[in-house]
């Protein structure tokens, strides 16, 4: 009788530490979590919606932009990454060479986990892997060549639905769950997560400027942004949002940058690529 | 007078070697090493400031002008930030879970 309830009390012990020793993870779930967050929170929203930021948060700022698009301001990036995409390199080759279907229409697929090399590959790395395996130099991450080709690559694949893939290896989970960790830590002086102001603060203002849904705010990546006077990748945004908190940015594409483009791609799935965009 | 001398010089000299007199640039070094230590503990944490690294860089501007006052007082806070932005680090490593929609 005594063995049989201390074995009963010691396996209460073990479910119970198994249960909360940290919750295993389960993208699955975080996808309808954040789904169901963001339609509840904003009912008036169509889904596909949010793919346009700020703009499904602010009627005044929508009509704005609306105007701004019968003459994109991302248009001169888009034919000059048309013009670099089809130039050949030294070698002959094209870009085409490097990706799956020519790489036309192929935006909503990336980032993707390479379980070769066991992380994260974005468009802009693929870009960069394509120019060195052809003898190119890379592009800066932060700078108009890369934000030109990305912007034509994206503009081919307007309309299609995000289709991030997590396979079945732990590696591809874990580069998920620090995505995830990175989406929702604070850091920098100003102590502020990117959740501070895309889940907790979204529509609201933050000085001059309306904050996005986190929901769908990869689809019209890259951008051109009114306050830069140009065209901005991924890394730009991420850098420069990262200083405005006063946190020492990391290099451009780092492993965790990469991370929590997969983790927001994948709370994408199902939504339209609307890139390039334009914002304020 | 004469017989006070001895005791002046005793005096002079005692005050010359206490910690108060030490050399103002000594205590720069010291501080801006303090701080030097806490900022890589920061960047090996990926959790760096801008402003640990600008008053760091402005107690060093104020040394090279000879205002070791001001460059001590940069250094000691570059080593705050350092420290606070250690602490946010190691707060956060299980703090961001409570964020998380569910």
């Amino acid at each position: 009788m005594i063995r049989a309830m201390s074995l009963a009390i010691a396996l209460s012990y073990l479910w119970r530490a198994v249960a909360f020793a940290g919750e295993p993870v389960n993208p699955d779930a975080d996808f309808k979590a954040f789904r169901d967050y963001f339609t509840k929170r904003f009912p008036k929203v169509s889904l596909n919606d949010f793919v346009n930021g700020p703009y499904s948060m602010d009627a005044d700022l929508r009509k704005q932009w609306e105007e701004i698009d019968a003459f994109p301001p991302y248009q001169f990036a888009v034919d000059k990454g048309k013009e670099m995409f089809e130039t050949p390199f030294r070698n002959g080759k094209t870009y085409g060479d490097c990706f799956p279907n020519r790489g036309i229409g192929i935006r909503q697929n990336y980032p993707y986990f390479d379980t070769k090399s066991g992380e994260v590959i974005t468009l802009d790395v693929a870009i960069n892997q394509c120019r060195a395996a052809n003898g190119e130099q890379p592009f800066d991450y932060n700078k108009d060549d890369m934000a030109a080709l990305t912007a034509y690559m994206a503009y081919t694949s307007r309309g299609k639905p995000f289709d991030i893939k997590i396979p079945d290896d732990p590696r591809a989970l874990a580069a998920y769950q620090k995505g995830e960790q990175y989406f929702y830590t604070r850091r920098g002086q100003l102590n502020f997560s990117c959740a501070s102001c895309h889940v907790q603060n979204p529509g609201r203002h933050i000085r001059t400027e309306v904050l996005a849904p986190a929901l769908g705010i990869m689809a019209a990546l890259p951008i051109y942004r009114s306050e830069w006077g140009g065209m901005g990748t991924t890394s730009r945004r991420l850098t420069s949002c990262n200083s405005q908190v006063r946190a020492v940015p990391l290099e451009p594409e780092d492993e965790l940058y990469r991370d929590v483009e997969y983790y927001l791609s994948y709370m994408s799935n199902g939504l339209p690529v609307s890139g390039p965009g334009a914002r304020p | 007078m004469r017989k006070l001398l001895p005791l002046v010089a005793l005096l002079f000299s005692a005050g010359l070697s206490s910690p108060a007199w030490s050399a103002p640039a000594d205590d720069y070094q010291a501080a801006y090493a303090k701080a030097e230590v806490a900022i890589r503990q920061a960047d090996a944490l990926k959790n760096q400031w801008t402003t640990t690294l600008s008053e760091l860089a402005a107690a060093k501007k104020a040394a090279d002008a000879g205002d070791f006052d001001a460059a001590v007082a940069h250094a000691r806070q570059a080593e705050a930030l350092a420290n606070a932005s250690i602490a946010q680090a190691k707060e956060q490593e299980s703090a961001w879970t409570k964020a998380v929609i569910r």
